[in-house]
């Protein structure tokens, strides 16, 4: 197996962005990542798009071949897929560029995620996502996305007493970051109460314990380690890789307020990465609810498990803190747009080990994770990454 | 939606129809074709049996941002819950004041409505939990 590198990165501004559509966000981010790896449309063998559900947001299926296309491809027919695996899709888009590159089979490869999700009313938004959960044994009596969130947070204040405050934290802290990104959708800050105060979606879930609906794209661009150095002198190497799976419905799981795809992927990667949790300066993960961040945190096994409230509110999460998590601002202020989110965390990840990361870089990141998952856990993905020097 | 989608699911959302493995014995709703622990072994095994029909409550939340066609029993609770014979569902949960619902609360399965496709849809039924109610004493 090759080692594999990172050579190139470039996304949109996440939010609200009407003037443009699928197509010309995808290409906006991808054009970026180009320019930033120095690489030639011609010398492109593979496209790997994370999308969840063009179909049903904007009525287009196919968009891999699309996006190659207005991408200026087409006449010299890269091989694309698409890869959808709810809010992991993004993650699954990457995991399998890297797979593509790492066994020889192609040399450059693109990984990108977009989605464009205004195009449709709020509650239809809603009304998609909920499709991750299970719709014949969850949906149907009423679940949404939040409510399952919601569930898992009420155990977790159950099992382990964490509190509504230590979850508005993560909101705090995320918005604190994405108020130092030009990318984010959300550039200003939160204050505890505002979050605690905010209309009641599913208690104990409040609107800003929610990520938004975004639209945007991300894009990296990949090649094998020994070719990297060709096209760009910062090149970040891909050390590690998980992917994992659970039960579809919420109910079903061993335990809800762990997630045990996310501790498998994540000792997946981290075994294959040979890095300890210890090594790890800082982590993107998949925070669409407050409660997601902090099961993600302790199921990453960065904090002990119940302990990822406390840890919050402690300040150990923060960008000076033990592991800076979230720099970007995560899903929560950085924005949602699903499919893209994964590609999105490696953006991040690269920009921070690069030292490129202006007000929000983390001193001296050698070491950086990202996480995602889909539906309420049901498919997780992680990825370490290690500059090289 | 065609009528069979809602159709087919009948048995489960009635009559709380799940599987028993015929291989290890363990509970399943709603129906698989192959047991979670057993694997291959169990194809060809598994039995349908209706489950119990009270259980009691695993985790909770009240919905105040509900989906289209939710709307009008808004806000409403849902949970998931674990039937006595240990498998579990999610469920809208009713009856029951948001104030009164708690972890461990003991509920059991009524029918009900769940909802209506669309304006002019099929009407589709299936099971909602209450409170369990305190057992009579026979006179």
């Amino acid at each position: 197996m090759r080692d594999v590198a990172i050579i190139g990165v470039g996304d949109t501004r996440f939010g609200e962005i009407w003037d443009k559509s699928f197509r010309e966000i995808g290409i906006e981010a991808g054009l970026k990542a180009l320019e930033d790896a120095n690489v030639g449309a011609e010398q492109i063998d593979a496209l790997y798009v994370g999308n969840m559900s063009a179909g049903k947001f904007i009525d287009q299926e196919h968009v891999s071949a699309l996006v190659a296309d207005y991408a200026g491809l087409a006449n010299q027919h890269p091989a694309t897929f698409r890869l959808e695996g709810g809010g992991a899709g993004g993650g699954l888009a990457l995991a399998s560029a890297f797979m593509a590159v790492a066994s020889g089979l192609w040399d450059v490869v693109v990984a990108g995620g977009a989605e464009k999700m205004t195009d449709v009313g709020e509650e239809e938004a809603n009304r998609i996502l909920s499709s991750t959960a299970d719709q014949e044994w969850e949906t149907v009596f009423g679940a949404t996305h939040a409510a399952l969130h919601a569930m898992v947070a009420r155990r977790h204040m159950y099992d382990f007493g964490t509190t509504r405050e230590q979850l508005a934290a993560v909101a705090v802290k995320n918005h604190r970051n994405g108020a130092k990104n030009p990318n984010a959708q959300y550039q200003r800050e939160l204050t505890l109460e505002a979050v605690l105060e905010a209309p009641v979606v599913a208690d104990p879930l409040g609107v800003l314990d929610c990520a938004p609906l975004s639209d945007g794209a991300a894009v990296v661009v990949l090649c094998p380690m020994d070719m990297a150095r060709k096209f760009n002198d910062t090149p970040v190497r891909i050390v590690g890789l998980g992917v994992a799976s659970d039960t579809i419905a919420l109910h079903d799981r061993r335990d809800i307020t762990t997630m045990d795809s996310t501790v498998v992927a994540g000792k997946r990667a981290l075994h294959m990465a040979k890095v300890g949790t210890d090594e790890i300066q800082l982590a993107e993960v998949h925070d669409n609810y407050t409660i997601s961040e902090i099961l993600a945190i302790e199921d990453l096994r960065f904090v002990e498990k119940g302990k990822g409230g406390p840890a919050t509110e402690e300040g150990v999460t923060e960008l000076d803190g033990d592991i800076a998590v979230n720099p970007s601002g995560g899903l929560k202020a950085r924005g949602q747009p699903v499919g893209a989110t994964g590609i999105a965390q490696a953006v991040e990840v690269v920009r921070q080990l690069r030292g490129e990361a202006d007000a929000r870089q983390v001193d001296g990141a050698e070491v950086g994770l990202t996480h995602v998952q889909g539906g309420t856990g049901a498919t997780a993905v992680v990825h370490v990454f290690r500059r090289e020097n | 939606m065609a009528i069979p989608r809602f159709w087919r699911e009948i048995q489960s959302r009635y009559n709380l129809v799940g599987t028993r493995c015929g291989n290890c014995g363990t509970l399943d709703f709603p129906p698989r074709d192959v047991c979670p622990k057993c694997g291959r072994k169990s194809v060809g095994k598994m039995e349908k049996v209706p489950l119990s029909d009270s259980g009691t409550v695993v985790s909770y939340t009240t919905i105040h941002h509900a989906p289209k066609g939710f709307d009008g029993t808004k806000p409403y609770l849902l949970a998931i819950v674990e039937l006595k014979d240990g498998a579990r569902l999610t469920s809208q949960i009713i009856d029951c004041d948001p104030a009164d619902i708690a972890i461990g609360m003991p509920v059991e399965a009524t029918f009900r409505k769940l909802g209506q496709d669309g304006a002019s849809g099929i009407i589709y039924y299936g099971y909602k939990f209450r409170p369990s109610l305190p057992a009579t004493e026979e006179t």
